[in-house]
């Protein structure tokens, strides 16, 4: 019981694009111990999904996991399809920014929470309903002996994201995915979802992998954080490390773009200019070398090194060490 | 930004009523999507416009610049009431009032080309003779970040914060005076949103650009507004200044939004004390008597159920509507602690039909 709940070696998933066969997650790895939360963050189109889908097996064909993936000492790229179907849903759960990715709108509520755990727990048709119910409750849904019975529709889209998170629980999976859960979410009803996240954790120990694009939600709930750009790592470590010293360009760029409201700011905010690049297209070198405010000419050449600048903490950069010692700050305002 | 001198828009009472067909008997419903607004916006200044997804925040927007027919009040356009144009007269005046959309998908014609989309209002508006529109065109283009390789392709060529480039640049088109900015932001990547943030104001700096920029992220509001209007069910709940609204919030309500916004510091985020609001925004279909958010208000009285607050002026220049505060007593937690125990500190005015008591909302800030 004391091993990583999972640990990810070098994973590397290809999607089929209309550009060919794209390589979107390009060596990742980590460990996730258990109850610990892990924050992915990223722009748009670094991989993050990607990624996460990768752990279920959720890649469409002809796309292709490679690495390896262990699930509590199981190697989840040797199960066969049937094997991985008893583990998805039951042991390992996902929950994703559009709820209607998960949830059928032409089946009731009712029906889709009960047929998972007579599924995967044998539950009997009024066992399953109590426990259904008693799911909604734990998520917070008013009224669930009644509400049960509506379709996803009939629900805002704040309480439909608890009907799937709790259709994501119902089984007592040991790990949780949550993809941008909160994203799509006014502020108030995010807080709402991510206090629920966090008493789960505490109540039943799950651990949790947390993705978004929002270095503040992380900022709150993760313990630790991986930073993605172009489908790689730039950055590994501790969610406090982060945020107190971060050791690569693309990091503290994210870091310095967000607004401080605790902060008086004056002037312009912090940018990064220019746009990540395409997966299909990505140049030779660093694929940031174009965005970033230290590059030099050895990036837009030799891919970057991942080099461990203090306990546990990596970046991906050929100026790791200098970065992280602060030898060359960001400028005031980005490029 | 000065403020004596008369606003550029002047919005007074404004009222907007949707009529919907369902209902739970099939009766015809009224929403009440933008209830009794008053808000002066002077030259030069951005209004930030915030709160809760269906509070009435982009209803409001569009009813300001007529795109949608408001059901009450006026809004004043450099003194002149836009309701008593004529059709053609108001054409002619859209010109200085334009808007730009959340969505930078939907919000562009995927059949025509960045060029069409930026000549169009320029076209319409006849801005410029038939030689110089390209030119002007690539000036646009230029000035919003974009590459004139870009003219001839189509939205669906480009990202999230490109498109939004090419809204901006289809607004700023017809040089407007005023721009509804109606979250901007919202769909895009956090550090996209600070690309955009930095044009806006640039553009603003660069041609005095006055705007409502509406939002429902407090964090791009405090940094982006002049000052700052909560919005609670097709209300004004708080208005001050930016920077007060966030540091010094006078109602439960912004407390409770502010407690929300994540903090991009884990040691803060670690101390925080939140207030978490239950529930959901109540349907404005059937809004609750009295304080509209009596429902949710850790706060909340008896009398709160009952009395329709009023925007007051409780600090200089900040306005709140909470008849738990007050200019003496600004403090709602002071103001609660104080009163534990008391019972009704409200005379009734005038009895409703099912015991309620409701006072009309009058003109106010
Ligand atoms: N279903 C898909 N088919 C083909 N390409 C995809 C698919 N989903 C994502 N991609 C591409 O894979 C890359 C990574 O995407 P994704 O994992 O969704 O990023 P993120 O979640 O960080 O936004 C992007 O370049 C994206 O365009
Ligand atoms: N065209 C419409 N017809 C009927 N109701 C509408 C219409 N547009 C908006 N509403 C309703 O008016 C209220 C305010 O909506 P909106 O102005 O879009 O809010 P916000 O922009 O703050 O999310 C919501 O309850 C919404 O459902
Ligand atoms: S390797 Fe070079 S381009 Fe890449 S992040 Fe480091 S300094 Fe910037
Ligand atoms: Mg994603
Ligand atoms: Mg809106």
């Amino acid at each position: 019981m004391d091993g990583p709940i999972l640990s990810v070696n070098d994973l590397k998933t290809t999607f089929q694009t209309a550009n060919g066969i794209v390589r979107v997650v390009d060596g990742v790895s980590y460990a996730l111990r258990r109850g610990e939360t892990l924050g992915i963050v990223g722009e748009s189109g670094s991989g993050k999904s990607a990624a996460s889908l990768s752990l279920m097996r959720l890649v469409p064909e002809p796309g292709l996991i490679e690495g390896s993936i262990t699930f509590d000492g199981t190697d989840l790229l040797s199960l066969s399809a049937s094997e991985m179907r008893k583990i998805r849903g039951r042991r390992m759960a996902m929950i994703f920014q559009d709820p209607t990715a998960s949830l059928n709108p032409y089946l009731k509520v009712s029906t889709q929470l009960t047929e998972i755990t007579r599924l995967h727990r044998g539950y009997g048709r009024v066992e399953a309903r109590s426990h259904a119910v008693e799911m909604l409750r734990t998520v917070g849904i008013p009224d669930p002996e009644r509400r049960i019975d509506d379709h996803p529709h009939e629900f805002s889209g704040g309480m439909r994201q608890r009907v799937m998170i709790a259709m994501a629980l119902s089984c007592g999976p040991e790990l949780l995915i949550a993809d941008e859960p909160t994203t799509a979410l006014d502020v108030t009803i995010q807080a709402q979802v991510l206090d629920l996240i966090r008493e789960l954790k505490e109540r039943s120990g799950t651990s949790v992998i947390l993705v978004t694009h929002d270095l503040g939600v992380v900022a709150g709930m993760a313990d630790n954080v991986i930073v993605m750009y172009a489908g790689r790592v730039f950055e590994q470590a501790s969610t406090r490390d982060l945020f107190a010293r971060a050791a690569n360009p693309y990091s503290i760029g994210l870091l310095k773009s967000m607004p401080d409201p605790a902060r008086e700011i004056s002037g312009p905010l912090y940018q990064i200019p220019g746009l990540p690049p395409d997966a299909a297209n990505l140049p030779i070198g660093c694929p940031f070398a174009e965005r970033c405010y230290r590059a030099e000419e050895i990036c837009r050449r030799e891919a970057p090194p991942f080099i461990e600048v203090a306990p546990e903490h990596y970046s991906l950069c050929h100026f790791a060490a200098d970065v992280y010692a602060g030898h060359t700050p960001a400028p005031e305002f980005g490029l | 930004m000065t403020t004596d001198q008369e606003p550029l828009i002047s919005i007074r009472g404004l009222t907007v009523s949707y009529s919907s067909g369902r209902g739970l008997i099939g009766k015809r419903h009224t929403v009440k999507a933008v209830d009794g607004v008053s808000l002066d916006i002077a030259e030069g200044e951005t209004l930030g416009l915030v709160g809760e997804s269906g509070c009435g925040k982009s209803t409001l927007g569009r009813a300001v610049l007529r795109l949608t027919e408001p059901t009450g009040g006026e809004v004043l356009f450099r003194g002149r009431n836009l309701a008593e144009l004529s059709n053609s007269a108001m054409r002619a005046e859209r010109k200085g009032l334009q808007m730009i959309f959340q969505d930078p998908y939907g919000s562009l014609n995927p059949r025509m080309t960045v060029r069409q989309i930026i000549e169009e209002p320029i076209r319409a508006f006849r801005l410029a003779g038939c030689s110089d529109i390209g030119a002007r065109v690539r000036e646009l283009l230029e000035t919003v970040g974009l590459a004139s390789g870009h003219l001839d392709r189509y939205p669906s060529e480009f990202s999230g914060g490109q498109r939004q480039r090419i809204g901006i640049a289809r607004a700023l088109a017809v040089e407007p005076e005023f721009i509804v900015a109606d979250e901007p932001i919202s769909a895009l990547d956090v550090s996209i949103q600070a690309q955009i943030i930095n044009l806006l104001k640039r553009l603003q700096a660069e041609k005095g650009l006055t705007y409502l920029f509406i939002s429902h992220d407090l964090r791009a509001v405090r940094h982006v507004a002049d000052r700052a209007a909560v919005m609670y069910l097709g209300r004004i709940v708080e208005i001050a200044s930016g920077r007060e609204v966030y540091s010094d919030p006078l109602m439960p309500y912004t407390k409770a939004l502010i407690s929300a916004v994540p903090l991009p510091d884990p040691n803060a985020e670690a101390r925080r004390q939140r207030i978490v609001l239950k529930g959901d925004l109540p349907s404005p279909i059937d809004p609750p008597t009295g304080c509209p958010f009596h429902t949710r208000c850790p706060y909340a009285i008896n009398d709160c159920r009952y009395v329709v607050p009023q925007l007051v002026e409780i600090k200089p220049k900040h306005h709140a509507a909470c008849i738990r505060i007050n200019p003496e007593n600004p403090d709602i937690d002071t103001n609660a602690k104080a009163e534990s125990g008391a019972t009704s500190i409200f005379e009734h005015g005038s009895s409703g039909s099912n015991g309620s008591i409701r006072i009309d909302p009058s003109k106010s800030a």
